[in-house]
């Protein structure tokens, strides 16, 4: 523990990154620049995020790191022992005991609580990115609320494959006010995104923190014949039986068999361990 | 109905020494509605000119010209504009349209242009084309292919599809065979007896002689060798 | 009447050199008003400043708001004077790749507009994209492609009918039809006409084509080294240009 400061960054700029997470809370939604580190890990490795958490923690925390909702991945596994390391807070799997949540690509199952913070990787963090490249244009754009562009994206979705097409990093208006990516989360989980918890992302290259308070309003943007739909895999998970959780498909074997399971991990074990038994849980397969 | 009250015309060709060639000094004539005053004189003398400052096309460098009581040297572009749109007609020689449209759109925009129903200006530029002896199958062309003489017969026609209370006609009998000219001066007569005024200036004394109430000699407007 | 447009002593200046200066005019409803110059005239600087892109040095444009009356677009706020830009007014470039979007389809170019005010039903977007595609006649069937299968025509009929879908009353356009064979110029010019006649447009056309502005304007201005040497009816300016600089203008053009 010595050879490090709690939590790796120096405390200069903890401060700093803490400004722009309560300025981002302050103005929920708006993607605010920050001094992104260069940190021990490549960019795309969830840089943004551990530069978040690492100003977030405090000795007393208990974190929990996933990725696509799995626990036991190498990106987790590496976050958890670097945190582990540098601030030696307690880790947990489980997510009601997590006080801080470090998370890639996915919200926890489990209803989060007003205790906690989930924290997220974000690799692009401009919503407008995808039809307008100029980034002095894309900030001009949100701070006139001149977001029809968004609705272009969308409206090409449909002409082009019948439906949004949109299955992840799904925008959204957060507050009334300003349109954001909820980074690369399965749309299944925007509804999830007006939460009791603290909700901040991190992007590392991009230099930016934006961040959603505990009940704030969180639109899902879409049109009035096509409404937004959180949309999964139309199937119960194959270990636990659960018919309400995001599940990831597996392919056993070269025949084309293949099962669903929950991608939260923590979630599906914890229904397995209370005798909830999905089609193949008997078979001992995992 | 047109006034013109000592009007002068004069060109300075900057490019040229800053020439400065008076062409026209004080004209002055009056056309009532219903009459047709025929403009004479030898060629150069200034009839073309003369018809182009009643148009407004030329700027007139002083006195006034009176169409429907609004003086055309002093008007701005957009009276000028509406003036030609509904009181002041203008047959001139040459056809000159956007290449590609058809013929019948062609005879029928001064109609559409003051907001008539597009199917009766349609119906009352074919009943004008059908008169002037232009064959329906050439209606869907653009003009421009067309020769010099049914040129001439399609620009008559869309000088008279609306029925202007004012007219210049430039040689409207010019290039065109006994039958058209009959139509044309009947054309004439008509607009004559609905109250058009109409300034001419025709070749064919036969023409002016029929139809004309007045001539005009423009020669007498034209600046003396010495002035 | 109330002019739709009122420009008072414009000046745009790059350090000591003159973009335009002193240019005055009102453009009623309905007017079509062309400004020819050579190029470096400062023709494209008054229209950029005219429309919005360029802040000038000195100078109002005061243009007749549906709801709120004559208002100076200089000094208005930013978000205003680009909600004009969405709204009541438009800009075609001379290059349709500066005015589309080249990875849309032709239907979300045309709906953008669309989006933009608040439209939020895909199926009437669509139709009215479809609609317009009409107009400009290019084929309904060719929504869903890109502009980049365009031909240059067509991504320039695109190009206005993605800028009049939300019925602007005043357009502007930077050589409309610069660029384009001579057989595609006369039809684009051909449909500019109708639809200006149609919807009532006002435009402002800058060209250095005098045969454009001869068919598509009612008026004329002639710039020179910033300044503006002549104004008035079209056919008048043309056929007896007053100033040296038109005169010279007027019989360089080759006749065909």
């Amino acid at each position: 523990m010595n050879e490090y400061n709690f939590a790796y960054l120096d405390e200069q700029t903890k401060r700093m990154i803490r400004r722009a997470i309560l300025k981002g809370l302050a103005v929920p939604g708006y993607q605010v620049p920050f001094a992104s580190r260069e940190m021990p890990m490549p960019y795309g490795w969830g840089t943004g995020g551990v530069q978040v958490s690492a100003a977030t923690l405090t000795p007393d925390d208990t974190l929990k790191v996933i990725d696509q909702g799995a626990d036991d991945t190498t990106n987790a596994v590496s976050i958890r022992k670097f945190f582990e390391n540098t601030a030696g807070v307690e880790t947990t799997e489980e997510t009601e005991n997590a006080t801080v949540i470090q998370t890639r690509h996915r919200i926890p199952e489990a209803k989060l609580t007003e205790d906690q913070i989930l924290v997220y990787q974000v690799p692009i963090p401009e919503p407008l990115r995808f039809l307008e490249p100029r980034e002095t244009e894309t900030r001009k754009m949100h701070s006139l609320e001149e977001y029809g562009l968004m609705h272009v994206k969308l409206y090409e979705d449909i002409s082009q494959h019948g439906a949004i097409s949109t299955s992840y990093a799904y925008p959204v208006k957060v507050s009334g006010r300003y349109v954001m990516d909820p980074s690369p989360i399965p749309k299944f989980d925007n509804p999830k995104l007006e939460m009791d918890a603290i909700q901040l992302f991190g992007a590392g290259r991009e230099q930016r923190i934006y961040a959603v308070p505990p009940h704030t309003q969180v639109v899902s943007l879409d049109f009035e014949d096509y409404p937004f739909e959180a949309t999964k895999a139309d199937h119960p998970c194959d270990l636990c039986g659960a018919e309400d959780s995001y599940l990831d498909e597996v392919i056993m074997d070269d025949a084309g068999n293949r099962m669903f399971v929950c991608s939260d991990t923590d979630f599906c074990r914890s229904r397995r361990a209370q005798g909830h038994e999905g089609r193949l849980s008997k078979e001992g397969a995992i | 109905m047109i006034e013109l009250k000592d009007v002068s015309k004069s060109f300075t060709l900057h490019n040229q020494g800053s020439a400065v060639i008076p062409v026209m000094q004080g004209a002055s004539l009056t056309v009532a509605p219903g009459e047709c005053v025929a403009l004479t004189g030898a060629s150069g003398a200034g009839k073309s000119t003369l018809m182009r400052v009643i148009y407004g096309n030329y700027l007139a460098a002083s006195g006034q010209v009176l169409v429907g009581g609004l003086d055309v040297v002093q008007a701005e572009p957009r009276e000028i504009l509406a003036l030609r749109r509904e009181t002041l007609g203008y047959v001139s020689q040459f056809l000159r349209v956007v290449p590609r449209v058809p013929t019948l759109d062609v005879v029928a925009e001064p109609l559409l242009a003051i907001g008539c129903d597009r199917q009766v200006a349609l119906d009352k530029a074919a009943a004008l084309l059908a008169r002037l002896n232009i064959p329906e199958r050439l209606w869907s062309l653009s003009p421009t292919t067309f020769s010099g003489g049914e040129q001439q017969r399609v620009n008559i026609a869309r000088g008279f599809a609306h029925d202007y209370p004012a007219m210049l006609l430039d040689e409207p009998t010019a290039s065109l065979d006994v039958q058209n000219r009959e139509t044309v001066l009947s054309l004439i007569e008509e607009a004559k007896v609905r109250g058009a005024a109409i300034v001419g200036i025709f070749h064919d004394v036969g023409a002016r002689d029929q139809v004309c109430d007045r001539e005009i000699n423009v020669s007498d407007f034209t600046p003396g060798v010495a002035a | 009447m109330t002019p739709l447009l009122q420009v008072n002593g414009i000046e745009k200046r790059y350090g000591a050199r003159i973009g335009c200066t002193d240019v005055s005019f009102d453009l009623y409803p309905g007017e079509v008003m062309g400004i020819v110059g050579e190029s470096g005239s400062g023709k494209s600087t008054l229209l950029n400043c005219l429309a919005g892109h360029l802040e000038p040095d000195a100078g109002q444009v005061v243009f007749d708001t549906r709801t709120g009356g004559p208002v100076d677009t200089v000094t208005m706020s930013e978000p205003e004077r680009r909600m004009l830009g969405r709204t009541d007014w438009a800009f075609v470039h001379q290059h349709a790749r500066d005015g589309l979007r080249m990875s849309v389809s032709a239907g979300g170019n045309i709906g953008e507009r669309l989006m933009a005010v608040g439209d939020r039903h895909y199926g009437q977007i669509r139709d009215r994209a479809i609609d317009w595609l009409g107009r400009v006649e290019i084929d309904g069937a060719r929504v869903d492609d890109r502009p980049t299968a365009f031909s240059g025509g067509m991504q320039q009929r695109l190009q206005i009918a993605r800028n009049l879908v939300t019925g602007p009353r005043l357009v502007f356009m930077d050589e409309p039809t610069g660029g384009l064979d001579v057989s595609v110029q006369a039809r684009l010019l051909d449909l500019l006409r109708g639809l200006v006649r149609e919807m009532g447009l006002s435009a402002i056309i800058v060209t250095h084509d005098l045969a454009v502005v001869r068919l598509l304007a009612d008026r004329l201005m002639v710039m020179k080294d910033g300044h503006v040497v002549e104004s008035g009816l079209t056919d008048q300016v043309l056929d007896d240009p007053q100033h040296a600089y038109t005169q010279l203008l007027v019989s360089s053009v080759l006749q065909v």
